[in-house]
């Protein structure tokens, strides 16, 4: 009987086994991904602090956070901000690092290095020190540039430069890009840049017209996942603006976040904020599915056959 | 005639080479100053930190055996290395099966699941937030503890199971064909073949989901922020200065040793590293 459909039972074997790899990612995906995400839809649409049961209020939470909310519009400005100007200047200074490290000829492992470190550094610990550099009266850069005669800008402690100084610190951390690029670069055929050389073009020739359109899947791949690091920006921000504003840190503070003027606070901050400081979980997932929405827009965009993630080959 | 030719080009050659260089001291400046100014402040006087002043009068090391010996430092430290050590085991652990299977195996549906890895990866964490820490604190009552952290580790991590796919399709084919010829069962050429040649992607992906762990600031603050016992250093350090709030040397002290370990580590495996990032982006 069993030899009747060795194909069968040999497809059911393969299939088994298949499973039987995949399986510690098939139940991370149920219970850390797929369960929660119904969850987060569910409780959307009820009143609930934690401790009485989820009441049903249809679109309450929704109409809140849209119109009565007063955190949700900054917070969504500050955001759109930092995805048009960080993620820009990022790309764009990465580009400008990577460029320069494939032209560097003597000491290019210890310049490599250099530009790559900062990358590294512990997100907290990062924002720690650029508060502290950029501390207005006393940190060293106001020093340096008051030194030479530049204006002194108040940095996280202005609203206005708040996102700039948050910007610097991005940049600093440039280093992942700096190796993306580098390796992109390095892969442009040379016979290309002979060629164009042969013919005359000058050096903003041969890279527009040369570097450009062969490394713009990597530009491409650089925006999406530099926009999604801005959708998901936490921590930076958030230890700027309470250190900035001289917040004891530990449990259970209060405090009003966003410091100063509410120019640091992003979407995932008012998760934080309306979860677990005013224990409205309703509510606070309303704004996680706005995140949601929104990362997965742009997720769409990476995962395109041409330019995107997966590759032509699939 | 030629002399003079090779005369204009080498001298435009040397031209290049000055300004690239000194474009590159230029850029080198920008990223190693803040090092040196964390390095100085964290060396300085309590009453000097205050000032303008930019170079230490005295050399406190003492500051940072100050930092070392606050209560709690020691239990942040121990904390982190738990759920960055143990983290990564589990990771690693858990999502080699599944990168093979999706870079290896012909299956219905492959594609499908390979963009959920995707879209898993991109998910903010603050999306699903809520019922996980509703599950983990009330239904499990393990807040305050480093479980919630740790735990989910053992089910595969999204990024580390699209990098290491990424590492597993540079692998021929062939290899696993022989082996498989040759009588292997599927884990048997997953241990025997497979793992010693994706030795370098492995070290990449242990070492990202190590600093990941390592930097973490937004799980802890859900799950141990009511328990200083349960802290990591990131989660800690930023406590640090509430309670030291004018002491910037000290506070520059504590952020030298947070950051010191992931820096002496890039040293140790600096290539991994960078082959790692090179993976994300580059070959697809």
């Amino acid at each position: 009987m069993t030899g009747a459909h060795p194909l069968r039972s040999k497809r059911r074997r393969s299939a088994l086994r298949t499973a039987a790899f995949l399986s510690p990612w098939l139940i991370g995906f149920a219970v850390f991904f797929l369960y929660p995400l119904l969850s987060t839809v569910y409780f959307s649409f009820t009143r609930y602090d934690g401790f009485r049961q989820p009441a049903f209020n249809g679109l309450d939470n929704w109409s809140y956070v849209f119109t009565d909310y007063p955190l949700f519009w900054p917070a969504m400005r500050n955001t759109l901000w930092l995805v048009l100007v960080m993620v820009t200047c990022r790309v764009a200074f990465g580009l400008g690092i990577g460029l320069l490290i494939t032209k560097i000829k003597t000491g290019t492992g210890v310049f490599r290095t250099l530009f790559y470190l900062p990358y590294l550094a512990p997100p907290v610990a990062a924002t720690l020190a650029f508060v502290f550099l950029l501390n207005p009266g006393t940190g060293p850069v106001n020093t340096l540039l008051d030194a030479v005669g530049l204006p002194t800008p108040g940095w996280f402690t202005d609203a206005d430069w708040s996102k700039p100084a948050l910007t610097a610190l991005a940049l600093w951390g440039v280093g992942d890009l700096m190796v993306i690029f580098m390796a992109a670069l390095l892969d442009v055929p040379k016979e290309q840049y002979e060629a164009a050389e042969l013919d005359g073009a000058g050096a903003w020739a041969r890279f527009r017209h040369i570097t450009l359109p062969n490394i713009s899947p990597i530009i491409m791949f650089a925006v999406v996942t530099g926009v999604i690091q801005a959708m998901q920006y936490y921590a930076q921000p958030l230890v700027a603006g309470k250190v900035a504003a001289g917040v004891i840190g530990g449990s259970g503070q209060q405090f009003e976040p966003g410091y100063p003027d509410k120019s640091t606070l992003t979407l995932p901050q008012l998760v934080y904020n309306l979860g677990f400081q005013r224990f409205d979980y309703g509510t606070a997932c309303v704004v996680a599915l706005v995140l949601f929405a929104l990362s997965m827009a742009f997720t769409a965009l990476l995962m395109r056959r041409r330019g995107g993630l997966i590759g032509a080959g699939e | 005639m030629s002399s003079a030719h090779t005369g204009r080009r080498s001298s435009r050659a040397v031209l290049h080479w000055v300004g690239v260089h000194s474009l590159g001291v230029a850029a080198a400046l920008f990223f190693v100053l803040p090092f040196v100014f964390l390095l100085l402040t964290s060396l300085m006087g309590d009453r000097q930190a205050l000032t303008r002043d930019l170079w230490p009068d005295t050399w406190e090391w003492g500051n940072y055996a100050k930092v070392w010996h606050t209560p709690g430092f020691l239990t942040w430290w121990r904390n982190t290395l738990l759920y960055a050590g143990l983290g990564t085991l589990l990771t690693v652990v858990s999502s080699v099966p599944v990168a093979y299977a999706l870079a290896k195996f012909r299956f219905r549906g492959r594609r499908l699941a390979l963009l959920l890895v995707i879209a898993m990866m991109m998910l903010p964490p603050q999306v699903v937030v809520i019922p996980m820490y509703l599950f983990w604190a009330k239904q499990l009552d393990l807040s305050g503890t480093l479980w919630p952290l740790i735990v989910p580790m053992a089910f595969g991590d999204a990024f580390s199971i699209f990098l290491l796919r990424q590492f597993l399709l540079t692998i021929p084919d062939e290899y696993l064909d022989a082996a498989r010829v040759d009588g292997c069962g599927e884990v048997r050429t997953l241990l025997r073949v497979v793992l010693p040649m994706a030795r370098p992607g492995i070290a990449a992906v242990a070492l990202f989901q190590f600093f990941c762990a390592w930097n973490d600031y937004f799980g802890p603050q859900i799950y141990a922020s009511d328990n200083p016992a349960a802290w990591t250093l990131s989660y800690g350090l930023e406590s640090f200065k509430g309670a030291h709030h004018t002491n910037w040397n000290l506070t520059m002290a504590a952020t030298v040793l947070v950051m010191a370990p992931v820096i002496v580590l890039f040293f140790f495996a600096q290539k991994a590293f960078v082959e790692g990032v090179t993976l994300t982006g580059v070959k697809g």
